[in-house]
């Protein structure tokens, strides 16, 4: 993976400075808390609902098993004994104290770490497919463009202060894994026919109150342009995105006010005078880059069935079947490592589990791992002899559930319970949801499906995307919950459908069995549940849920994820 | 009553001191319309819409080196760009350390256009903006003048290297340096 060099230490090291005395200014009120707020975004640090939260990044979702370790003790020394991956590829700890976080960037920074531009009306965290490097389908590794944008969007003087956030994602392989078309820019690598990389411009696209699927403005931007084409899209977007109306000041109102086909024009305007300008790549230093994540010394090994070996396991055979993904190098796998053990908010890890899945790491996957953005953890690099030895020892710490993909294995935002923003409460929704279906033989009867919760408009849990989405609104002081359904993300994103009047949480796990059986009902030999609702469209759905009343039932005991 | 109001510093930053300043920049005001807005005798910034609507009263003033323009932050740079070399200062507005068009206003101004003189940023600037305004090309700084400004200065001083071109820069750091050289054995990621 990428290592920092003299100039990225230094960098960080002045940022810790920079942030160590503004921290001293907001406390000795050198500073008023409005003017601190954009800096403390800037570097991750919200205000929730009981305490600061602080957003670390890891870029791309790559982290060595020297960072997951730090995290480890990071939830150890300053927080509560965990920390939670977010579907951002990042990890959020819950209870820091604003005095302590200048430390804690030094004890980041000491493993290459930091919480730049995590957050704020800036150029986030680009992200990317957890297993660019290594999947089977891809056509370009997109980690070398991935920490290039990294470099160029960091504290980028012109782009600091944006009429909101701005989220970045790379694609390079057949299938989408990024989500590029709900993001700010999305981008797919691709090879034209000489074989050249070149970039697929995507842009406009994001959830929130407006949920829009980017539109591509550039079929094919040759690699040397990635930046200056980038620059000539935020340039547009600064001078002209709207900044009267916060709900109303992210790209894809601008893309959607001016047309597609206007934005791209404009966007060649400034492209003009910054084409093979010096922000122009150069072989070299794509090389450079590109170097840090060659692979790895990987053995000649023959490719072999796993099951073969354990036949009748049928635990081990599940997860071979769900956890486990193609490698393109033969006799490896990629293993998922699931963060999605019912009773568990989905994404949190302890401090244990931290350290654990770093040894694991360390033994079986080159010292490194992933964060995916439905908020799993991956090894990328598994010898295929070796998975029966991995699944033992992840399943002796809860991190093998064989859910990767199934119903259980479900993007949720924290929600009320932590997020200051939100509605309603989304982990105990989820936790409810997961114990009616814990079934496991349910669970892959019903096959590939997405469940996605958002505690408030802002998405974070993605839910307009999700095959079934869940949003908590606001009713006269109480939680309910909005569903929709024929979302999609990926290759064949699609925005869900509402179905009808919003739910009570106990309702909840009923609703979505109502779903489950409709779908049960009319699929036909592989249909998933998100081709059936987009096939059949909400009626047959809504008029099931809503067919009879469903009771209010027990309360769900969201205390106990609090 | 006139139309207008006349905000002045006793004291800036620019060219990274403190110096002493006599300029006045000139907001308008209730019924004040460019085009009949009296404009004071001294030195006087005026809204780059002041400038469009009395281009031919205001050259001789501009000749003798006592006129400039301010850009409001929803103004472009191009609207003035034939009459950038008539200015002794050209400011830019920031009506909120939030509002981040100042910084392309800026950087279209140098770099597109070519302007050499005084770039001043005006409006709420603090200490916390002034290295990435260094960067999109401003040269001098109207800092709140409820804050010290000594201390101000230091906003210059934060960081010693960048990543990327802008103004101050012509170069990206891959461009300025020879960077990273490979570790002398493979233990990525581990013992760091």
């Amino acid at each position: 993976m990428y290592r920092y060099d003299q100039y990225d230490h230094l960098i960080v090291r002045e940022r810790i400075a920079q942030y160590r005395d503004q921290v001293r200014r907001r406390l000795a009120d050198e500073l008023t808390e409005e003017e601190f707020l954009p800096l403390r975004l800037q570097n991750g640090l919200y205000m929730q609902r009981h305490a600061y939260m602080l957003r670390i990044a890891v870029p791309y979702g790559l982290l060595s098993t020297a960072q997951m370790r730090m995290f480890a003790h990071i939830a150890r020394k300053y927080d509560r004994g965990y920390g939670h991956f977010t579907t951002r590829q990042n990890i959020q700890f819950n209870w820091i104290e604003l005095e302590q976080t200048p430390d804690i960037l030094t004890d980041l920074a000491s493993v290459e770490m930091h919480a730049i531009q995590t957050s704020g009306n800036c150029i986030r965290n680009t992200t990317t497919d957890e297993f660019a490097g290594v999947a089977a389908d891809e056509i370009v590794d997109a980690r070398p463009y991935a920490e290039i944008i990294r470099q160029w969007s960091t504290f980028h003087p012109e782009f600091i202060a944006l009429p909101r956030k701005f989220k970045i994602a790379i694609n390079g392989a057949v299938e989408d894994r990024a989500a590029i078309a709900v993001h700010d820019i999305g981008l797919t690598a691709v090879r034209n026919e000489a074989g050249e990389v070149g970039f697929k411009f995507m842009v406009g696209g994001g959830l929130g109150r407006t949920p829009i699927l980017g539109s591509v403005i550039n079929e094919f931007v040759p690699w040397q342009h990635l930046l200056t084409y980038t620059e000539a899209i935020m340039r547009v977007y600064n001078q002209f995105g709207r900044r009267d109306n916060k709900y109303k000041a992210r790209i894809k109102i601008l893309v959607k006010a001016v047309g597609a086909e206007e934005f791209a024009r404009m966007v060649e305007a400034e492209f003009a005078d910054l084409k093979d300008g010096p922000e122009t790549l150069t072989r070299e230093e794509v090389e450079r880059v590109a170097q840090w994540f060659n692979p790895k010394p990987y053995l000649t090994l023959p490719n072999i069935d796993p099951r073969a070996e354990h036949a009748d396991n049928k635990a081990f055979a599940n997860w071979l079947m769900r956890n486990v993904k193609p490698h393109k190098v033969p006799g490896y796998a990629s293993v998922v490592l699931s963060l999605k053990k019912t009773g568990v908010p989905p994404g949190d890890a302890t401090a244990e589990q931290m350290d654990f899945v770093a040894d694991l790491a360390d033994k079986y996957s080159f010292n490194e791992l992933r964060v995916t953005h439905e908020q799993n953890l991956v090894l990328a690099d598994v010898e295929q002899s070796k998975l029966f030895e991995v699944w033992q020892q992840a399943k002796a710490r809860g991190l093998a559930t064989p859910n990767i993909g199934l119903l259980t294995d479900m993007i949720s935002c924290p929600g009320g319970d932590y997020c200051s923003l939100a509605n309603a409460k989304s982990i105990p929704i989820a936790a409810a949801i997961a114990e009616r279906f814990d079934n496991l033989d349910f669970q892959h009867d019903i096959g590939d499906i997405e469940l996605n919760i958002s505690g408030c408009i802002n998405a974070c849990g993605h839910h307009h995307v999700g095959h079934i989405g869940v949003l908590g609104v606001d009713k006269d002081g109480a939680e309910w919950y909005q569903v929709s359904i024929g979302g999609a993300q990926g290759n064949e994103s699609a925005i869900g459908k509402i179905i009808g009047p919003s739910f009570s949480a106990p309702q909840m796990p009923e609703v979505i069995g109502r779903l489950l059986e409709v779908y049960v009902k009319n699929r036909v030999e592989g249909e998933r549940f998100v081709d059936v609702a987009q096939r059949l469209g909400v009626a047959p759905f809504k008029e099931h849920v809503y067919a009879t009343p469903i009771p209010a039932g027990a309360k769900v005991g969201e205390d106990e994820y609090a | 009553m006139p139309n207008f109001e006349l905000h002045s510093h006793k004291q800036i930053i620019k060219h990274r001191e403190v110096v002493d300043d006599d300029w006045s920049v000139l907001k308008l005001i209730e019924d004040g319309t460019p085009e009949t807005v009296e404009v004071p005798a001294g030195k006087i910034i005026v809204p780059v819409k002041v400038w469009l609507a009395q281009r031919e009263q205001l050259l001789g003033r501009a000749a003798r080196r006592e006129l400039g323009i301010w850009f409001a932050s929803d103004e472009l740079a191009h609207t003035v760009k034939d009459d950038l070399d008539k200015f002794a200062v050209v400011a830019v507005d920031f009506p909120k350390f939030s509002d981040g068009r100042g910084y392309s206003i800026a950087y279209n101004l140098r770099k597109r256009l070519g302007y050499q003189g005084e770039l001043r940023a005006i409006g709420d600037v603090l200490r916390d903006q002034l290295f990435q305004m260094l960067r999109c090309g401003f040269n001098a700084y109207a800092t709140r003048q409820d804050r010290n400004i000594h201390d101000a200065l230091k906003g210059l001083t934060v960081f010693s290297e960048t990543y990327q071109a802008s103004v101050d820069n012509e170069l990206p750091l891959f461009r300025r340096h020879q960077r990273g050289a490979l570790p002398e054995h493979s233990d990525i990621g581990a013992g760091i």
